[in-house]
Protein backbone atom coordinates (compact mmCIF):
# COMPACT_ATOMS: atom_id res chain seq x y z
CA UNK A 1 0.00 0.00 0.00
CA UNK A 2 1.84 3.49 1.21
CA UNK A 3 0.99 6.55 -0.72
CA UNK A 4 3.28 6.85 -4.18
CA UNK A 5 4.81 10.64 -4.46
CA UNK A 6 2.91 12.08 -7.50
CA UNK A 7 4.14 15.51 -9.33
CA UNK A 8 2.16 18.18 -8.37
CA UNK A 9 2.45 22.18 -9.80
CA UNK A 10 4.66 24.22 -7.39
CA UNK A 11 3.56 27.36 -6.98
CA UNK A 12 6.19 29.94 -9.06
CA UNK A 13 8.65 32.00 -6.56
CA UNK A 14 8.91 35.35 -6.87
CA UNK A 15 12.27 35.93 -8.30
CA UNK A 16 14.65 38.79 -6.16
CA UNK A 17 17.48 40.55 -7.61
CA UNK A 18 19.72 39.20 -5.35
CA UNK A 19 18.89 35.67 -6.18
CA UNK A 20 20.18 35.45 -9.38
CA UNK A 21 22.90 33.27 -9.06
CA UNK A 22 20.63 31.03 -6.30
CA UNK A 23 18.12 30.06 -9.53
CA UNK A 24 20.43 29.76 -12.32
CA UNK A 25 22.68 27.17 -9.89
CA UNK A 26 19.28 25.54 -9.24
CA UNK A 27 18.90 25.73 -12.76
CA UNK A 28 22.20 23.08 -13.11
CA UNK A 29 21.04 20.55 -9.98
CA UNK A 30 22.81 22.72 -7.59
CA UNK A 31 21.69 24.02 -4.33
CA UNK A 32 23.90 27.33 -2.71
CA UNK A 33 23.23 28.41 0.62
CA UNK A 34 25.23 31.67 1.92
CA UNK A 35 28.00 32.03 4.48
CA UNK A 36 28.97 35.58 5.98
CA UNK A 37 32.21 36.68 5.33
CA UNK A 38 32.24 38.21 8.94
CA UNK A 39 30.92 36.02 11.23
CA UNK A 40 31.43 32.57 9.06
CA UNK A 41 28.08 31.27 9.77
CA UNK A 42 25.93 29.64 7.54
CA UNK A 43 22.51 30.97 6.45
CA UNK A 44 19.36 29.97 4.86
CA UNK A 45 16.94 31.63 3.32
CA UNK A 46 19.67 33.30 1.29
CA UNK A 47 20.51 37.35 2.64
CA UNK A 48 22.53 39.84 1.21
CA UNK A 49 23.52 40.60 4.60
CA UNK A 50 24.44 38.13 7.74
CA UNK A 51 21.02 37.40 9.80
CA UNK A 52 23.56 37.07 12.66
CA UNK A 53 25.61 40.03 12.28
CA UNK A 54 24.28 42.33 9.43
CA UNK A 55 27.43 42.15 7.77
CA UNK A 56 27.20 43.04 4.22
CA UNK A 57 29.56 40.49 2.47
CA UNK A 58 28.07 37.01 2.16
CA UNK A 59 29.61 34.11 -0.25
CA UNK A 60 27.22 31.95 -2.39
CA UNK A 61 28.84 28.45 -1.17
CA UNK A 62 27.38 25.16 -2.78
CA UNK A 63 26.39 22.85 -0.06
CA UNK A 64 27.15 19.33 -0.28
CA UNK A 65 22.72 18.77 -0.89
CA UNK A 66 22.53 15.94 1.63
CA UNK A 67 21.12 15.90 5.39
CA UNK A 68 18.45 14.46 7.87
CA UNK A 69 14.86 15.63 7.93
CA UNK A 70 14.22 17.43 11.15
CA UNK A 71 10.35 17.36 11.15
CA UNK A 72 7.32 16.89 8.11
CA UNK A 73 3.87 16.46 7.76
CA UNK A 74 2.07 14.65 4.38
CA UNK A 75 -0.68 17.23 3.37
CA UNK A 76 -3.64 14.41 3.17
CA UNK A 77 -6.18 16.97 1.22
CA UNK A 78 -5.52 16.73 -2.83
CA UNK A 79 -2.64 15.38 -4.10
CA UNK A 80 -0.70 13.94 -0.82
CA UNK A 81 2.57 16.13 -0.42
CA UNK A 82 4.75 15.70 2.01
CA UNK A 83 6.10 19.13 3.25
CA UNK A 84 9.29 18.60 5.51
CA UNK A 85 12.33 20.78 7.16
CA UNK A 86 15.38 19.34 6.32
CA UNK A 87 18.86 19.76 8.29
CA UNK A 88 21.55 20.57 5.51
CA UNK A 89 25.05 18.85 6.76
CA UNK A 90 26.03 22.24 6.93
CA UNK A 91 24.03 23.19 9.19
CA UNK A 92 21.09 25.66 8.20
CA UNK A 93 17.79 23.92 7.77
CA UNK A 94 15.32 24.61 5.25
CA UNK A 95 11.94 23.87 4.35
CA UNK A 96 11.26 21.69 1.29
CA UNK A 97 9.33 18.77 -0.35
CA UNK A 98 10.32 15.03 0.07
CA UNK A 99 9.74 13.44 -2.87
CA UNK A 100 10.19 10.29 -5.26
CA UNK A 101 9.35 8.15 -2.57
CA UNK A 102 6.45 6.21 -0.27
CA UNK A 103 5.36 9.27 1.74
CA UNK A 104 3.85 6.68 4.73
CA UNK A 105 7.61 5.62 4.96
CA UNK A 106 8.96 9.31 5.89
CA UNK A 107 10.48 9.26 9.00
CA UNK A 108 12.09 11.98 11.49
CA UNK A 109 16.47 11.79 11.04
CA UNK A 110 15.95 9.70 7.72
CA UNK A 111 18.77 10.54 5.64
CA UNK A 112 18.04 12.61 2.36
CA UNK A 113 19.81 14.02 -1.01
CA UNK A 114 18.45 16.71 -3.34
CA UNK A 115 17.11 16.90 -6.31
CA UNK A 116 15.27 19.58 -7.87
CA UNK A 117 11.80 19.83 -9.48
CA UNK A 118 10.43 22.46 -11.71
CA UNK A 119 8.22 24.86 -10.49
CA UNK A 120 4.98 26.04 -12.46
CA UNK A 121 3.70 23.93 -15.70
CA UNK A 122 3.86 23.14 -18.87
CA UNK A 123 1.72 27.31 -20.24
CA UNK A 124 4.14 29.18 -17.34
CA UNK A 125 7.32 26.96 -16.33
CA UNK A 126 9.28 28.28 -13.40
CA UNK A 127 12.38 27.88 -11.50
CA UNK A 128 13.83 24.63 -10.23
CA UNK A 129 13.01 24.17 -6.67
CA UNK A 130 14.94 22.02 -4.27
CA UNK A 131 13.40 19.24 -2.77
CA UNK A 132 14.89 16.25 -1.13
CA UNK A 133 14.70 12.87 -1.39
CA UNK A 134 15.47 9.84 1.21
CA UNK A 135 18.84 7.80 0.40
CA UNK A 136 17.50 4.67 1.69
CA UNK A 137 14.65 3.48 4.00
CA UNK A 138 16.58 3.84 7.75
CA UNK B 1 6.93 52.60 32.34
CA UNK B 2 4.62 49.92 33.43
CA UNK B 3 1.29 49.41 31.93
CA UNK B 4 0.28 47.94 35.32
CA UNK B 5 -2.84 49.22 36.61
CA UNK B 6 -2.53 52.04 34.08
CA UNK B 7 -5.71 51.12 32.01
CA UNK B 8 -8.72 49.33 32.12
CA UNK B 9 -10.79 46.81 29.77
CA UNK B 10 -14.20 48.26 30.22
CA UNK B 11 -16.12 47.33 27.53
CA UNK B 12 -16.18 43.73 25.32
CA UNK B 13 -18.11 42.30 23.11
CA UNK B 14 -18.18 39.11 20.57
CA UNK B 15 -20.01 39.13 17.75
CA UNK B 16 -23.25 36.29 17.81
CA UNK B 17 -22.69 35.90 14.49
CA UNK B 18 -20.85 32.66 12.62
CA UNK B 19 -21.79 33.07 9.19
CA UNK B 20 -22.20 36.55 7.84
CA UNK B 21 -23.00 36.16 3.91
CA UNK B 22 -24.91 38.89 3.93
CA UNK B 23 -22.54 41.25 5.87
CA UNK B 24 -19.80 43.03 4.53
CA UNK B 25 -16.57 42.73 6.59
CA UNK B 26 -16.59 46.64 7.25
CA UNK B 27 -20.43 46.31 8.63
CA UNK B 28 -19.18 43.64 10.59
CA UNK B 29 -16.43 45.96 12.43
CA UNK B 30 -18.71 48.50 12.75
CA UNK B 31 -21.24 46.38 14.86
CA UNK B 32 -18.76 44.71 16.85
CA UNK B 33 -17.64 48.54 17.66
CA UNK B 34 -21.26 49.57 18.60
CA UNK B 35 -21.63 46.09 20.46
CA UNK B 36 -18.64 47.20 22.35
CA UNK B 37 -19.58 50.94 23.81
CA UNK B 38 -22.65 49.85 24.38
CA UNK B 39 -21.43 47.27 26.77
CA UNK B 40 -18.98 49.92 28.61
CA UNK B 41 -21.94 51.91 28.32
CA UNK B 42 -19.52 54.45 26.67
CA UNK B 43 -20.72 56.72 23.03
CA UNK B 44 -18.48 56.64 19.86
CA UNK B 45 -18.27 60.48 20.28
CA UNK B 46 -15.83 59.17 24.01
CA UNK B 47 -13.58 57.37 21.18
CA UNK B 48 -10.08 59.07 21.03
CA UNK B 49 -7.88 55.90 20.17
CA UNK B 50 -8.36 52.97 17.19
CA UNK B 51 -6.60 49.94 16.90
CA UNK B 52 -6.99 47.64 14.26
CA UNK B 53 -5.11 44.61 12.37
CA UNK B 54 -5.08 43.32 9.04
CA UNK B 55 -8.02 42.14 8.85
CA UNK B 56 -9.75 45.89 9.14
CA UNK B 57 -10.35 45.97 5.12
CA UNK B 58 -8.00 49.18 4.44
CA UNK B 59 -6.23 49.57 7.22
CA UNK B 60 -6.78 52.59 9.94
CA UNK B 61 -7.47 55.07 7.83
CA UNK B 62 -10.76 53.33 5.86
CA UNK B 63 -11.77 52.13 9.30
CA UNK B 64 -11.48 55.33 11.19
CA UNK B 65 -13.36 57.20 8.03
CA UNK B 66 -15.78 54.76 7.60
CA UNK B 67 -17.01 54.33 11.43
CA UNK B 68 -17.15 58.29 11.72
CA UNK B 69 -14.46 58.34 14.68
CA UNK B 70 -12.94 61.19 15.67
CA UNK B 71 -9.52 60.20 17.42
CA UNK B 72 -6.23 61.72 18.18
CA UNK B 73 -3.81 57.80 18.28
CA UNK B 74 -4.33 54.77 15.94
CA UNK B 75 -2.44 51.85 15.91
CA UNK B 76 -2.13 49.22 12.76
CA UNK B 77 -0.08 46.55 14.86
CA UNK B 78 -0.23 43.32 12.95
CA UNK B 79 0.75 40.09 14.14
CA UNK B 80 -1.77 37.65 12.79
CA UNK B 81 -4.20 36.44 14.89
CA UNK B 82 -2.48 37.78 18.09
CA UNK B 83 -2.62 41.52 16.91
CA UNK B 84 -5.73 42.29 19.56
CA UNK B 85 -3.65 40.50 22.78
CA UNK B 86 -0.69 42.75 21.86
CA UNK B 87 -3.19 45.71 21.36
CA UNK B 88 -4.70 45.71 24.60
CA UNK B 89 -1.03 46.33 25.83
CA UNK B 90 -0.67 48.89 23.64
CA UNK B 91 -3.82 50.70 24.28
CA UNK B 92 -2.73 50.84 27.90
CA UNK B 93 0.59 52.29 26.93
CA UNK B 94 -1.02 55.10 24.70
CA UNK B 95 -3.11 55.79 27.73
CA UNK B 96 -0.45 55.73 30.03
CA UNK B 97 1.75 58.23 27.57
CA UNK B 98 -1.60 60.16 27.68
CA UNK B 99 -2.47 60.24 24.21
CA UNK B 100 -5.68 58.76 24.53
CA UNK B 101 -8.31 58.47 26.95
CA UNK B 102 -10.70 55.81 25.22
CA UNK B 103 -9.17 52.98 22.95
CA UNK B 104 -11.43 51.26 20.90
CA UNK B 105 -10.17 47.56 19.51
CA UNK B 106 -12.06 46.25 16.73
CA UNK B 107 -11.52 43.30 14.17
CA UNK B 108 -13.83 41.31 12.17
CA UNK B 109 -14.15 38.70 9.12
CA UNK B 110 -15.64 36.23 7.10
CA UNK B 111 -13.69 33.65 6.01
CA UNK B 112 -16.57 30.53 6.44
CA UNK B 113 -18.43 33.23 3.92
CA UNK B 114 -15.48 33.23 1.23
CA UNK B 115 -14.46 30.27 1.36
CA UNK B 116 -10.80 30.45 3.15
CA UNK B 117 -9.30 27.99 5.41
CA UNK B 118 -6.53 26.53 6.42
CA UNK B 119 -5.82 23.48 4.45
CA UNK B 120 -5.56 25.97 1.33
CA UNK B 121 -2.09 27.16 -0.17
CA UNK B 122 -0.67 30.52 0.83
CA UNK B 123 -0.63 33.00 -1.73
CA UNK B 124 2.13 34.68 -3.46
CA UNK B 125 2.55 38.71 -1.50
CA UNK B 126 4.99 40.27 -3.51
CA UNK B 127 8.25 41.44 -1.98
CA UNK B 128 7.94 39.20 1.02
CA UNK B 129 11.18 38.07 1.41
CA UNK B 130 10.76 34.18 2.57
CA UNK B 131 8.27 33.12 -0.07
CA UNK B 132 10.46 32.55 -2.78
CA UNK B 133 11.70 29.43 -0.48
CA UNK B 134 8.78 28.53 0.90
CA UNK B 135 5.78 28.74 -1.54
CA UNK B 136 6.67 25.99 -3.83
CA UNK B 137 6.33 23.90 -1.07
CA UNK B 138 2.83 24.17 -0.15
CA UNK B 139 2.91 25.28 3.38
CA UNK B 140 -0.50 25.84 4.35
CA UNK B 141 -1.86 27.04 8.09
CA UNK B 142 -2.22 23.24 9.31
CA UNK B 143 0.80 21.29 8.05
CA UNK B 144 2.87 24.21 9.45
CA UNK B 145 1.63 23.44 12.54
CA UNK B 146 1.28 19.56 11.77
CA UNK B 147 5.76 19.79 11.38
CA UNK B 148 5.98 21.27 14.88
CA UNK B 149 2.92 19.01 16.72
CA UNK B 150 5.09 15.76 14.59
CA UNK B 151 8.75 17.27 16.23
CA UNK B 152 7.22 17.39 19.73
CA UNK B 153 6.10 14.28 19.10
CA UNK B 154 9.55 13.09 18.01
CA UNK B 155 11.37 14.82 20.94
CA UNK B 156 9.14 14.30 24.28
CA UNK B 157 6.81 11.02 23.30
CA UNK B 158 3.74 13.72 22.95
CA UNK B 159 1.01 11.43 21.80
CA UNK B 160 -2.65 12.10 19.56
CA UNK B 161 -4.34 10.53 22.21
CA UNK B 162 -3.58 13.67 24.59
CA UNK B 163 -3.64 16.36 22.03
CA UNK B 164 -6.97 15.18 21.43
CA UNK B 165 -7.64 16.11 25.00
CA UNK B 166 -7.40 19.61 24.04
CA UNK B 167 -10.16 19.21 21.49
CA UNK B 168 -11.99 17.08 24.38
CA UNK B 169 -12.22 19.67 26.97
CA UNK B 170 -13.03 22.37 24.20
CA UNK B 171 -16.04 20.69 23.37
CA UNK B 172 -17.21 20.49 27.00
CA UNK B 173 -17.70 23.82 27.29
CA UNK B 174 -19.12 24.46 24.06
CA UNK B 175 -22.10 22.67 24.60
CA UNK B 176 -23.06 25.28 27.01
CA UNK B 177 -22.45 28.49 24.83
CA UNK B 178 -25.47 29.34 22.61
CA UNK B 179 -23.34 30.96 19.99
CA UNK B 180 -20.67 28.63 19.63
CA UNK B 181 -20.86 26.71 16.08
CA UNK B 182 -20.13 23.09 17.18
CA UNK B 183 -21.81 22.19 20.37
CA UNK B 184 -21.34 18.11 20.47
CA UNK B 185 -19.18 17.53 23.30
CA UNK B 186 -16.80 14.68 21.53
CA UNK B 187 -14.62 11.75 22.91
CA UNK B 188 -10.88 11.26 22.35
CA UNK B 189 -12.27 8.47 20.34
CA UNK B 190 -14.23 10.64 17.92
CA UNK B 191 -10.86 13.13 17.81
CA UNK B 192 -8.56 10.05 16.51
CA UNK B 193 -10.74 8.79 13.99
CA UNK B 194 -11.96 12.00 12.44
CA UNK B 195 -10.01 12.49 8.99
CA UNK B 196 -6.56 13.29 8.78
CA UNK B 197 -5.58 16.45 7.36
CA UNK B 198 -1.83 17.05 7.93
CA UNK B 199 -0.18 14.50 9.50
CA UNK B 200 -0.33 13.81 12.25
CA UNK B 201 -3.54 16.72 13.12
CA UNK B 202 -7.06 15.10 12.17
CA UNK B 203 -9.67 17.53 11.29
CA UNK B 204 -11.37 17.52 14.92
CA UNK B 205 -7.43 19.00 15.73
CA UNK B 206 -8.30 22.13 13.51
CA UNK B 207 -10.20 25.14 14.46
CA UNK B 208 -13.12 26.16 12.96
CA UNK B 209 -13.62 28.58 9.68
CA UNK B 210 -16.09 31.55 11.23
CA UNK B 211 -17.28 34.65 10.01
CA UNK B 212 -17.64 37.34 12.93
CA UNK B 213 -15.69 39.66 15.08
CA UNK B 214 -15.27 41.26 18.55
CA UNK B 215 -14.27 44.50 19.66
CA UNK B 216 -12.77 45.84 22.86
CA UNK B 217 -12.74 49.31 24.63
CA UNK B 218 -9.57 50.26 27.32
CA UNK B 219 -9.53 53.17 29.47
CA UNK B 220 -8.43 55.21 31.79
CA UNK B 221 -8.53 54.59 35.67
CA UNK B 222 -10.90 57.33 36.25
CA UNK B 223 -13.12 56.46 33.42
CA UNK B 224 -13.45 53.04 34.20
CA UNK B 225 -14.71 53.83 37.74
CA UNK B 226 -17.31 56.08 36.29
CA UNK B 227 -18.58 53.47 34.38
CA UNK B 228 -21.29 50.71 35.67
CA UNK B 229 -19.63 47.55 34.85
CA UNK B 230 -17.84 45.29 37.06
CA UNK B 231 -13.85 46.66 36.87
CA UNK B 232 -11.04 44.55 35.03
CA UNK B 233 -7.58 46.06 35.49
CA UNK B 234 -4.54 45.56 33.04
CA UNK B 235 -1.64 44.31 34.84
CA UNK B 236 0.93 43.19 32.48
CA UNK B 237 1.78 41.80 29.26
CA UNK B 238 4.62 40.81 26.95
CA UNK B 239 5.29 40.28 23.09
CA UNK B 240 7.58 38.23 20.90
CA UNK B 241 8.28 37.68 17.70
CA UNK B 242 10.25 34.53 16.68
CA UNK B 243 11.08 33.49 13.18
CA UNK B 244 13.25 30.87 11.40
CA UNK B 245 16.25 32.73 12.71
CA UNK B 246 18.22 32.39 9.61
CA UNK B 247 18.29 28.50 9.28
CA UNK B 248 18.64 27.61 13.27
CA UNK B 249 14.86 26.33 13.13
CA UNK B 250 14.00 25.05 16.30
CA UNK B 251 10.32 24.10 16.12
CA UNK B 252 10.06 22.72 19.64
CA UNK B 253 9.51 26.23 21.63
CA UNK B 254 6.98 29.34 20.48
CA UNK B 255 7.52 33.09 21.56
CA UNK B 256 5.25 32.46 24.61
CA UNK B 257 8.78 31.54 26.70
CA UNK B 258 9.66 35.29 25.95
CA UNK B 259 6.13 36.88 26.08
CA UNK B 260 4.95 35.02 29.14
CA UNK B 261 8.02 36.16 31.32
CA UNK B 262 7.29 39.65 30.51
CA UNK B 263 3.47 39.35 30.95
CA UNK B 264 4.34 37.43 34.50
CA UNK B 265 7.05 39.84 35.65
CA UNK B 266 5.33 43.07 34.94
CA UNK B 267 2.36 41.57 36.82
CA UNK B 268 3.90 40.32 39.48
CA UNK B 269 2.24 36.97 39.61
CA UNK B 270 2.96 33.59 38.50
CA UNK B 271 1.35 30.95 36.81
CA UNK B 272 0.37 29.27 40.02
CA UNK B 273 -2.05 32.68 40.54
CA UNK B 274 -4.04 32.31 37.06
CA UNK B 275 -7.35 31.15 37.82
CA UNK B 276 -8.40 30.90 34.16
CA UNK B 277 -6.50 31.68 30.84
CA UNK B 278 -7.97 32.01 27.29
CA UNK B 279 -4.99 29.81 25.45
CA UNK B 280 -4.87 30.38 21.94
CA UNK B 281 -6.72 27.18 19.99
CA UNK B 282 -5.92 27.62 16.08
CA UNK B 283 -4.98 23.55 16.77
CA UNK B 284 -4.72 21.17 19.35
CA UNK B 285 -1.08 21.59 19.57
CA UNK B 286 -0.98 25.23 19.90
CA UNK B 287 -2.34 24.90 23.47
CA UNK B 288 0.01 22.51 24.43
CA UNK B 289 3.08 23.69 23.49
CA UNK B 290 2.29 27.53 25.07
CA UNK B 291 1.17 25.85 28.26
CA UNK B 292 4.49 24.59 28.29
CA UNK B 293 6.15 27.66 26.95
CA UNK B 294 4.42 30.42 29.63
CA UNK B 295 5.34 27.98 32.47
CA UNK B 296 2.15 26.36 33.41
CA UNK B 297 3.93 22.77 33.37
CA UNK B 298 7.40 21.66 32.34
CA UNK B 299 8.73 21.40 28.59
CA UNK B 300 7.82 18.10 27.24
CA UNK B 301 5.41 17.82 29.71
CA UNK B 302 2.25 19.42 27.85
CA UNK B 303 0.81 16.34 27.09
CA UNK B 304 0.39 14.88 30.55
CA UNK B 305 -0.69 18.44 31.64
CA UNK B 306 -3.47 18.45 29.15
CA UNK B 307 -5.18 15.00 29.76
CA UNK B 308 -7.51 13.94 31.51
CA UNK B 309 -9.52 16.60 31.87
CA UNK B 310 -7.36 19.05 32.97
CA UNK B 311 -8.60 21.47 30.90
CA UNK B 312 -12.57 21.54 31.72
CA UNK B 313 -13.98 23.81 34.33
CA UNK B 314 -15.01 22.52 37.49
CA UNK B 315 -12.97 19.43 36.50
CA UNK B 316 -9.50 20.31 36.25
CA UNK B 317 -6.57 22.19 37.13
CA UNK B 318 -6.20 24.86 35.21
CA UNK B 319 -10.16 25.92 33.31
CA UNK B 320 -9.22 27.15 29.33
CA UNK B 321 -11.48 28.56 26.67
CA UNK B 322 -14.15 28.22 28.74
CA UNK B 323 -16.54 29.42 25.74
CA UNK B 324 -15.16 26.59 23.59
CA UNK B 325 -12.46 28.33 22.04
CA UNK B 326 -11.15 28.55 18.25
CA UNK B 327 -11.63 24.68 18.21
CA UNK B 328 -15.30 24.95 19.29
CA UNK B 329 -16.91 28.34 19.72
CA UNK B 330 -15.46 30.61 16.93
CA UNK B 331 -12.21 31.64 15.23
CA UNK B 332 -13.34 35.00 13.48
CA UNK B 333 -11.29 36.29 10.53
CA UNK B 334 -9.25 33.03 10.99
CA UNK B 335 -7.60 35.44 14.01
CA UNK B 336 -8.79 34.38 17.26
CA UNK B 337 -6.60 36.81 19.36
CA UNK B 338 -9.99 38.93 20.22
CA UNK B 339 -11.96 36.60 21.72
CA UNK B 340 -9.29 35.34 24.14
CA UNK B 341 -9.57 38.90 25.61
CA UNK B 342 -13.28 38.79 25.71
CA UNK B 343 -13.73 35.26 27.19
CA UNK B 344 -11.01 36.38 29.65
CA UNK B 345 -13.18 39.52 30.37
CA UNK B 346 -16.38 37.41 30.94
CA UNK B 347 -14.71 35.45 33.42
CA UNK B 348 -13.62 38.27 35.36
CA UNK B 349 -16.83 39.64 35.66
CA UNK B 350 -18.22 36.09 36.85
CA UNK B 351 -20.41 36.95 33.07
CA UNK B 352 -19.08 33.81 31.71
CA UNK B 353 -21.75 30.99 31.00
CA UNK B 354 -23.28 29.72 34.50
CA UNK B 355 -22.01 26.12 33.72
CA UNK B 356 -18.27 26.86 33.06
CA UNK B 357 -17.95 29.95 35.23
CA UNK B 358 -14.42 30.10 37.66
CA UNK B 359 -14.92 30.55 41.51
CA UNK B 360 -13.51 33.22 42.05
CA UNK B 361 -11.86 33.94 39.30
CA UNK B 362 -9.69 37.27 40.09
CA UNK B 363 -6.68 36.72 37.89
CA UNK B 364 -6.58 35.52 34.08
CA UNK B 365 -4.59 35.41 31.52
CA UNK B 366 -4.95 35.93 27.80
CA UNK B 367 -2.33 34.38 24.98
CA UNK B 368 -2.19 34.19 21.39
CA UNK B 369 -0.03 33.20 18.84
CA UNK B 370 -0.36 34.74 14.97
CA UNK B 371 1.23 33.71 11.92
CA UNK B 372 2.56 30.22 12.45
CA UNK B 373 3.26 27.63 15.40
CA UNK B 374 6.96 28.10 16.60
CA UNK B 375 8.06 29.00 13.36
CA UNK B 376 7.81 32.50 12.25
CA UNK B 377 5.19 34.02 14.39
CA UNK B 378 4.05 36.54 17.08
CA UNK B 379 3.42 35.55 20.92
CA UNK B 380 1.31 38.20 22.75
CA UNK B 381 0.54 37.71 26.68
CA UNK B 382 -2.05 39.48 28.78
CA UNK B 383 -2.70 38.96 32.65
CA UNK B 384 -5.68 40.84 34.06
CA UNK B 385 -7.03 41.14 37.09
CA UNK B 386 -10.82 41.84 38.51
CA UNK B 387 -10.60 44.72 41.21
Amino acid sequence: MGTTFQDRTMTVPEIHPEHKEYWDAAAEGKLLIKQCDSCGEYHYYPRVLCPYCMNDKTTWKEAKGTGRIYTYSVMRRGVPYAIAFVTLDEGPRMMTNIVDCDLDKIHINQVVKVVFKQSGDQDNPGPFIPCFTPMSDE
Amino acid sequence: MSIKGMAYIAGAFEHPTRKAPDKSVAVLHAECAKGALEDAGLNVSDVDGYFCAGDAPGGVLSMVDYLGLNVRHVDGTDTGGSSYIAQVSHAAQAIAAGKCNVALITMAGRPRSEGRSGVKQKMTVANVPDTPFELPFGPTAVNEYAMAAMRHMHEYGTTSEQLAWVKVAASHHAQYNPNAMLRDVVTVEDVLTSTMIADPLHKLDCCVVSDGGGALVVVRPEIAKNLKRPLVRVMGAGEAPKGLSGGKVDLTYSGAIWSGQKAFEEAGVTPQDIKYASIYDSFTITVLMQLEDLGFCKKGEGGKFVADGNLISGVGKLPINTDGGGLNNNHPASRGGIVKVIEAVRQLRGEANPQVQVKNCDIALAHGTGGGLASRHGSATLIMERV
